[in-house]
C-alpha cells in the first residue's frame, strides 16, 4: 500500500512531526466525531437500563419505530428499481442530453433537505396544485404517510444510481452482449449476467440509501404534521421528545438509529474490505 | 450501432425520465411556479427584510467557512490516514464516515449535550469565553460536522495515488519538506480539493436537522435560512416560504458554479505546472 515505508530512514525531526499529526487527526476525530456518538448512549443510559427500556417500549415509540421501517421499505425499492433503470440507460446507450440527466439524478444532494419537503406541500398541501382536488377525493398526501414516502424517495433518489454508473461504466457490455449472441432473452441477460456483476455495488447502495431514508429528518419534518403515533418517524420523535425536555426518551430513541448508523458503517466496511474490486470506481464522498 | 445487441434503452430510459419528472421535475416547477405568486415586488421585500438576510448570511456565510474548514481539516486527516500507519487506523477511517451514517437529528440534540454552558465540553469553553452553542459558532460546528467526510473522501484516492517521483525529485533537488508540500504536493491537489470544498458546501448550505438544536434559533443571531421557510410554512405562508426556498436555492446554485470554475482553472493550472 505504501511504498515510502521503509524506503528511507525517517530523521528525527520528520519522526516528530509524523508523531504530531497522527495524533492531531486523531484528537480532532475523537473529540469530533467519536464523542457525540458517546454522548447520545451515555444520555440514553443516564438514569439506567429500566427507564431506557421503558421509553423505548412506549406506544409512540414503538410506532415511530414501525413508521420509519414502512417507510424505507418503500421508499428504498422504488428508488433502487429507478437507480438500476437509470445507470443501464446512461451506461449502455449514447442519447442527447445524458449530462443533463445525470446532472437531474444529482440534484436531490445539493437541495436543502427543507426544500425537499416544501415541493411536495406546493404540490399536495392545501393551497398546493392538487391540494383541492385531492380534498374532494378525499386523499391526504400531506400530513400522511404517503408525503413521508415523496418526500424520503426525494432525499434518497440518488443514492443506488450514483454507486451503479460509475462502475458499470467501467465494467463495460462485452458480458452482456455476449449472452444476447447466445440467445439470452433480455430478462434472462439482465439477471444472469448484470445483476450478479453489480450484486456488491447494489447493496452497497441499498445500505447507503436505507441509511439515509431512516434517518431522514428535515424532509419528512415539514411534510409530517408531528400527528404523534401516526406520522412521526423515529428522527421526528427524537426531535420532539428533545424539545419536551424528555431527554431520556429522545436519546433513547436517537440511540437505536446510532445503531443503525453504527451497523451501515460496519457493513459498509466489510464490503469494501471484502468486495472492494467488485465496488471499484464508486464516487467518492457522493453521498 | 453493436449497441443495438442491447435491449431495454426505451425501457430503462423511458422509466428513469418519467420517475425523474413526478419525483424531481414536477415538484420543482410547482416551487418555481409558487414562489412567482408573490410577484417581484413581494420577492424583493421578503428578501430585502433584515431578518431574511441575516439567516441567508448565516447560512450561505457560515457553509462557506464550514466547507473551509474542512479542507483543511480533511487534508490533516486525510494524509494522516493515506500516508501513515498506526494501530487503529482501519477504525479512524470507517469512522470518518460517521457524519454520513449519524442522522442529522441524532447529530443535532448529541452537539448542545457537548457544548451547551454546561455540556461536556462547554464546562471547559465557558471560562475561556468561548460560547457555542446557541451562537453563530455552534451552527459552524454543526456545518463542519455533516460536512466532515466530504473532502478526506474525495482527497484519499487522489493522495494514494499521488506521483511520488515528484515529490522525490523536488527533495533530490533540494526542496525541503514544507517546501516540497507547500510548492508541490498542495497545487496539485487543489482541484481535488476544491471537488471536497464544493460538496461540503452544498451540504451545509441547506443543513437543517443537526444545526437548529445547537444553534438556539435566536432570529438576527443564529437563525439558519431552512428554519425561516419551515416557520413561513407553519405560517401557511406558501408563497413566501417558496420565494425563500428559489432564493437559497439560486445562491447554492451560484456558489457552485463559481467554485466549478475555479476548479477548471485550478486543474489547468495543476496539469501546466507538472
Amino acid at each position: 500500500m505504501n511504498p515510502a515505508v521503509g524506503r528511507r530512514k525517517p530523521g528525527l525531526t520528520r519522526r516528530l512531526v509524523r508523531l504530531a499529526l497522527i495524533l492531531l487527526a486523531l484528537v480532532f476525530l475523537l473529540l469530533f466525531l467519536v464523542l457525540p456518538l458517546a454522548a447520545v448512549f451515555v444520555e440514553a443510559f443516564r438514569q439506567g437500563v429500566e427507564p431506557y427500556l421503558e421509553s423505548i417500549r412506549q406506544p409512540e415509540a414503538l410506532s415511530a419505530i414501525r413508521l420509519t421501517l414502512l417507510v424505507a421499505a418503500i421508499a428504498v425499492p422504488l428508488n433502487v428499481v429507478f437507480g438500476v433503470a437509470a445507470a443501464w440507460a446512461m451506461t449502455r446507450f449514447e442519447f442527447r442530453g445524458k449530462a443533463l440527466l445525470g446532472a437531474l439524478i444529482d440534484l436531490p444532494f445539493s437541495v436543502s433537505p427543507v426544500i425537499s419537503g416544501l415541493v411536495y406541500v406546493l404540490l399536495f398541501g392545501a393551497q398546493g396544485w392538487f391540494g383541492p382536488w385531492l380534498e374532494a377525493h378525499g386523499v391526504k398526501i400531506i400530513f400522511a404517510v404517503p408525503g413521508l414516502v415523496l418526500a424520503t424517495v426525494f432525499i434518497t433518489l440518488p443514492f443506488v444510481a450514483r454507486e451503479l454508473i460509475p462502475l458499470m461504466q467501467s465494467q463495460g457490455s462485452e458480458e452482456e452482449q455476449a449472452a444476447r449472441v447466445l440467445g439470452a432473452s433480455g430478462w434472462q441477460m439482465f439477471f444472469r449476467v448484470t445483476l450478479p456483476n453489480i450484486r456488491w455495488a447494489l447493496l452497497y447502495g441499498v445500505l447507503l440509501c436505507n441509511a439515509r431514508a431512516m434517518g431522514e429528518f428535515g424532509a419528512v419534518s415539514v411534510v409530517s404534521g408531528h400527528i404523534r403515533g401516526l406520522t412521526t418517524t423515529m428522527p421526528l420523535e427524537v426531535e420532539m421528545r428533545y424539545n419536551e425536555y424528555d431527554y431520556v426518551g429522545a436519546f433513547a430513541v436517537a440511540s437505536l438509529l446510532a445503531l443503525l448508523a453504527l451497523l451501515t458503517l460496519g457493513i459498509k466496511t466489510l464490503l469494501e474490505w471484502r468486495y472492494g474490486d467488485e465496488l471499484a470506481a464508486h464516487a467518492p464522498g457522493g453521498h | 450501432m453493436r449497441q443495438r445487441v442491447l435491449p431495454g434503452f426505451g425501457l430503462s430510459l423511458g422509466y428513469a425520465l418519467a420517475y425523474l419528472g413526478l419525483i424531481v421535475l414536477l415538484p420543482m416547477a410547482a416551487l418555481a411556479w409558487k414562489a412567482t405568486g408573490i410577484g417581484l415586488g413581494g420577492m424583493l421585500h421578503l428578501l430585502s427584510a433584515p431578518r431574511t438576510l441575516a439567516a441567508l448570511r448565516l447560512s450561505v456565510g457560515g457553509a462557506l467557512v464550514a466547507a473551509l474548514v474542512n479542507v483543511v481539516i480533511g487534508l490533516l486527516v486525510g494524509w494522516v490516514l493515506v500516508r501513515y500507519r498506526f494501530p487503529g487506523r482501519r477504525l479512524f477511517d470507517a469512522l470518518v464516515d460517521l457524519p454520513f451514517a449519524l442522522p442529522t437529528a441524532v447529530a443535532g440534540i448529541a452537539l448542545p449535550t457537548l457544548y451547551a454552558p454546561n455540556g461536556w465540553l462547554g464546562r471547559w469553553l465557558e471560562p475561556l469565553g468561548i460560547k457555542v452553542a446557541y451562537t453563530p459558532l455552534g451552527v459552524l460546528v454543526a456545518m463542519v460536522f455533516v460536512g466532515f467526510p466530504f473532502v478526506v473522501r474525495t482527497l484519499q484516492p487522489v493522495l494514494a495515488s499521488l506521483e511520488r517521483d515528484v515529490e522525490e525529485a523536488a527533495q533530490s533537488l533540494g526542496a525541503r519538506r514544507w517546501q516540497t508540500f507547500f510548492r508541490v504536493i498542495l497545487p496539485m491537489l487543489a482541484p481535488t480539493l476544491l471537488t471536497g470544498f464544493s460538496l461540503a458546501l452544498a451540504r451545509a448550505v441547506g443543513e437543517y436537522g443537526s444545526v437548529i438544536f445547537i444553534a438556539g434559533n435566536i432570529p438576527m443571531h443564529s437563525e439558519i435560512a431552512p428554519l425561516l421557510i419551515v416557520q413561513k410554512l407553519e405560517q401557511f405562508d406558501y408563497a413566501g416560504a417558496a420565494a425563500l426556498g428559489v432564493a437559497l436555492l439560486l445562491l447554492s446554485f451560484a456558489l457552485l458554479i463559481v467554485v466549478a470554475l475555479l476548479q477548471r482553472w485550478s486543474s489547468r493550472w495543476a496539469e501546466a505546472s507538472r
